[in-house]
């Protein structure tokens, strides 16, 4: 098998078997979205107008949880040192691991967002939009997360440092993508901040793994 | 100096840690088929050593120069913890770090040669310290490398399976491996020792 069929069905075993892991982000993005129309108002009025920035805000914070510990548990039990002496180039391990933490913990906040979309009050007809955008969005929250993650793993309580460095960075993804919910439930055009979207993940995708290696070589002492 | 054997050389290598001297004008120069015991006592910088001479430590001066330019395609580096995790089986955590260092091998003859057999499919949280660190072990009976680097490989690892990682390492020098551990323990005649202390490095035999 090709080491990076191997480490993907590793990283898949692992987040599978620690059902914690995988299940408290989606249960953060549901519970901080219930919240909101008991807190603020059941009006559909008000809920449709702050409903594209809860979905998203909330899908960000959820995504940010679960990186803490990305690269913590191997870091620690010695994996991360198997992975950088290994001949192998790190960015392809670092690949599978962020398209597994993607798939098991970005992908289910993607498919319950129509729901919860619903639950807001949001038209039938932005629903698609809704997951577009997490579709784009999540997965680019998943890697800029992830180099934060990596630069922090050596650290004990990286946790508010990896907020601190990541959540600026945040910021376009969550302009963008809040923003095509409420251009689409305005009946505006959507396509081209949906392009926009898709660059950034481009972008990420394709320069994030390496950036993510990097930040691992140095928090091992490179 | 550099002749066909030789596998590692170090020159004047220099390390500080915390604005203190872990070791300064380091030169040796180590060959195929030798065994390097390393030594000195706790914080002494053992482990700090061989993190250098894998890449895994960047900040040191001096010169560090493996044979060949892909040496980490021949190196098997066992760090200071196991590298195992507790949600994978043994069978599982072998397959992950024999793709990673393209090594080959049959790992249930490697996990069968630790003492692991009938445990393969157990959940290593459900193991012992001994039987992790056996995990990691079992490599070294996996497909042949040039170089082993192997960091406290006794650590936990009960009397017979001592006398068994003392054979399996003087079988592999035999062979034309070249070894390098830190631990207390002797592997046996013909060890060559370098002893780090107090900022200094000496090879004592």
């Amino acid at each position: 098998m090709s080491a990076f069929g191997a480490a993907l069905k590793r990283e898949l075993l692992v987040l599978w078997r620690s059902p914690a892991e995988m299940i408290n982000p989606l249960f953060f993005f549901v519970m901080v979205i219930s919240l909101f129309p008991l807190a603020i108002s059941p009006k559909p009025e008000v809920l449709a107008v702050i409903a594209p920035g809860v979905l998203w805000v909330a899908a960000l914070l959820a995504v940010m949880l679960s990186l803490d510990g990305l690269f913590r548990r191997d870091q620690e039990s010695g994996v991360l040192e198997l992975l950088l002496t290994a001949p192998v180039m790190a960015v392809v391990p670092v690949t599978a691991k962020l398209l597994a933490h993607w798939l098991l913990t970005g992908l289910p906040l993607v498919l319950v967002s129509p729901v919860l979309a619903h639950m807001l009050q949001l038209p039938n007809a932005v629903l698609g939009t809704v997951m577009l955008s997490l579709l784009l969005g999540t997965p680019a929250l998943t890697i800029i997360g992830a180099i934060g993650a990596a630069l922090t793993v050596g650290l004990n309580r990286g946790g508010i440092l990896l907020a601190v460095l990541v959540l600026p960075l945040y910021i376009p993804v969550l302009i963008f993508g809040a923003g095509v919910i409420r251009a689409a439930a305005e009946g505006g055009a959507v396509n081209g901040i949906l392009a926009i979207l898709g660059a950034l993940l481009a972008l990420t995708a394709s320069l994030g793994p390496l950036a993510v290696s990097a930040g691992l070589k140095i928090s091992s002492g490179n | 100096m550099s002749d066909a054997d030789t596998r590692l050389t170090l020159e004047q290598l220099h390390c500080e840690r915390d604005d203190r001297v872990l070791f300064r004008g380091l030169s040796l120069t180590a060959r195929a088929g030798e065994i390097w015991q390393i030594t000195g006592a706790n914080g002494a910088g053992k482990t700090t050593l061989l993190r250098i001479l894998v890449g895994l430590h960047g900040f040191y001066d001096g010169g560090r120069h493996w044979w060949q330019p892909d040496w980490q395609r021949e190196l098997l580096y066992l760090g200071h913890q196991p590298g195992v995790r507790e949600e994978l089986s043994p069978l599982e955590n072998l397959d992950y770090a024999c793709a990673l260092n393209a090594q080959g091998g049959d790992a249930m003859a490697g996990l069968k040669a630790v003492g692991l057999q009938g445990f393969e499919d157990v959940p290593a949280a459900h193991l012992s310290a001994g039987q992790k660190r056996r995990i990691a072990l079992a490599r070294l009976w996996l497909a042949p490398k040039a170089v082993w680097v192997l960091d406290e490989p006794y650590t936990a690892i009960d009397q017979d399976g001592v006398a068994q990682l003392d054979a399996r390492i003087q079988q592999a020098a035999e062979a034309g491996t070249l070894v390098i551990y830190t631990s207390h323990h002797q592997v046996g005649e013909g060890v060559r020792r370098l002893h780090l202390a107090k900022g200094r490095a000496e090879v004592l035999s």
